[in-house]
């Protein structure tokens, strides 16, 4: 897994502008993923990489569209210091991984790394280094592995008793 | 009780709405699920929230009456994707009886404020400024699509109860300085995460003075300190709000308790509040207009869900009355909604705009998201929107200064930010 490194307040408009939000197509979406402040990133980004950031990743606009775009273009997981709140549920929506992890300044980008998500350890092997995190709780886990919120929904169904027509 | 929570019973405005609404004590920490009284989406939202509700194969919505469908984000469609995006969401509204809002209805936070917001209401909004309608202490959040679809589906969503920042303005604001400096001026103070997953609770003095229209602008840019929802107290500004919308028998009065525990508090002088502009590219970039004075800028933009309701337009009025926009610039005017132009009409406000020489846009976000309007290489732009991120107006290679309508119209008539007091 390959690092790129973005600072902090990283928003949407900036993960996805709003002129790109006519599809939903994850594919679609990733041509033009931080299209407009790192051009490269689209045709450069492989399948595993990560995103590695300071705080508040994701603020801005609610558009599911950020995610839906990091997870086409391949990136496994985003480490951010701290994450706005609806890109957080989001991401998690959409079976994105995130953790909260403050080492943007100990890792440089293109750094190798690895990630194991329970125990909560981040391997930096370019950095022969080692940075621990706390894991999600086991729901949120659970959620992402299943894919998002949608294969939950149909799978489960405690969440067919949420149902409440008209009171 | 959880610990993060209120003592002796005593509770924040979120706890109040929300234990009220659930028939039940809870505080903050607590994970709820909450019955959702209206849930809504546009045209940059509402198509993905569709297909994720058809993945999770479900076709009707879990109550007709509870939903609103508006187009506002590109309005009218720049092009053969969007029209088809609009002419899918019209087919799914109608299908099911929804309440759906046309090209021109306006924005979906005015909508909705107009016609649905009251006191202790849950309503949830596939946008981020959904918190607008805290203004007259409804619980109201954005989310994403997905979320959303499960609303639209099950009529349920899951939250965690907030913690509670209270903002506390005291005193009187002076005159043209409005709720977005007092906003500008916390934001400067707290930063772009100074509340994240919080409910900020704006209360005192000045925010008593308040009118719905001006707390509106407090509720919605809550979202740009990272903030759950943003809440004012109900009284009588709310009775009078829903009575000009003859909604007057959804009122209820509601203010946090006395002793309730707040995990932070700003105070906040009004008489020490200034005009504000936040400065290219963060909405936390901000400095007094003193400061800025003198800034070359090319286009004003008055409007958005932010500042575009009548009384601001009555603001803008008031100052580009007999007078004329400077030779440099352009200026545009967008209603946020279809009953704020007619009214602006009927009150002669359309007539001063144009005669300043304004361009009035159709109700809807425009400028403020950029997909029916751009700016060009190295222009600026004053704007009274609530988001001036880079590219935020349809290039990158363009700067957007956010300021109140009172700096904005008196900018406009100099060609350059100017103090409105001046």
């Amino acid at each position: 897994m390959r690092v790129w490194k973005f600072g902090d307040d990283v928003d949407t408009d900036q993960i996805i502008p709003a002129e790109f939000l006519t599809t939903a197509d994850p594919e679609e979406l990733a041509k033009h993923a931080f299209a407009k402040v790192r051009p490269e990133f689209p045709s450069a980004v492989r399948r595993g990489d990560v995103i590695v950031a300071g705080r508040n990743f994701g603020c801005g606009s609610s558009r599911e569209h950020a995610p839906r775009a990091l997870k086409g273009a391949g990136i496994s997981c985003v480490i951010a210091s701290s994450f706005a709140r609806i890109f957080f549920r989001n991401a998690i929506n959409t079976g994105l991984r995130l953790i909260e992890a403050d080492i943007s300044d100990k890792v440089s980008d293109g750094d190798e790394i690895e990630i194991d998500y329970r125990k909560g350890i981040i391997k930096n092997i370019t950095k022969k280094e080692e940075y621990v995190f706390r894991p999600l709780p086991e729901f949120m886990e659970n959620l992402i592995e299943m894919g998002g919120l949608v294969p939950y929904v149909k799978k489960r169904k405690q969440m067919k008793e949420m149902t409440v027509r008209g009171s | 009780m959880s610990s993060e929570g209120s003592g002796d019973g005593e509770k924040t405005l979120v706890e109040k709405i929300l234990s009220e609404r659930l028939h039940r004590d809870v505080n903050a920490g607590d994970i709820v699920i909450l019955p959702v009284d209206l849930v809504f989406a546009h045209d940059g939202t509402m198509p993905m929230a569709i297909e994720q509700m058809e993945k999770m194969n479900r076709r009707d919505v879990f109550d007709a009456s509870k939903v609103v469908a508006v187009c506002d984000h590109a309005v009218p469609p720049p092009s053969e994707r969007v029209a088809n995006i609009h002419a899918m969401m019209r087919r799914f509204a109608y299908d099911r009886s929804i309440a759906f809002h046309e090209n021109g209805d306006g924005i979906c936070h005015q909508i909705v404020l107009e016609r649905f917001s009251a006191p202790f209401k849950i309503i949830i909004g596939a946008d981020s400024h959904s918190t607008t309608h805290g203004a007259v202490a409804a619980f109201a959040t954005g989310m994403g699509s997905t979320d959303v679809a499960a609303i639209l589906a099950f009529g349920r969503t899951w939250v965690k109860v907030p913690e509670s920042m209270k903002v506390n303005v005291s005193g009187c604001l002076n005159e043209f300085v409005s709720s977005k400096d007092v906003f500008l001026h916390l934001i400067g103070e707290i930063g772009e995460d100074g509340a994240t997953y919080m409910s900020v609770e704006f209360v005192g003095s000045a925010i008593d003075a308040m009118n719905v229209s001006e707390r509106a602008t407090l509720s919605n840019m809550a979202v740009e300190v990272g903030a759950k929802c943003g809440l004012c107290i109900s009284d009588e500004h709310t009775l009078n709000f829903l009575r000009e919308q003859r909604r007057a028998h959804e009122f209820r009065p509601v203010e946090p308790d006395k002793n309730a525990h707040y995990a932070d508090e700003i105070e906040i002088e009004a008489e020490n509040v200034e005009p504000m502009v936040a400065c290219p590219h963060r909405v936390s970039n901000v400095k007094s207009v003193s400061e800025c004075e003198g800034t070359e800028i090319d286009v004003v933009c008055i409007g958005s869900c932010t500042n575009g309701r009548i009384d601001d337009l009555r603001k803008a009025a008031r100052i580009l009355k007999g007078k004329c926009v400077a030779r440099n610039v352009r200026l545009l005017v967008c209603p946020a909604s279809r009953r704020v132009l007619n009214q602006a009409i009927s009150e002669g406000l359309i007539d001063i705009f144009i005669n300043a020489g304004a361009s009035i846009l159709t109700p809807s976000c425009s400028f403020c998201i950029g997909r029916t309007f751009a700016l060009a290489d190295g222009e600026v732009a004053l704007s009274t929107q609530n988001r001036n991120f880079k590219g935020r107006m349809g290039n990158n290679n363009a700067s957007i200064y956010l300021s109140s309508v009172e700096t904005a119209a008196a900018s406009a008539i100099n060609g350059k930010i100017t103090d409105p007091r001046s």
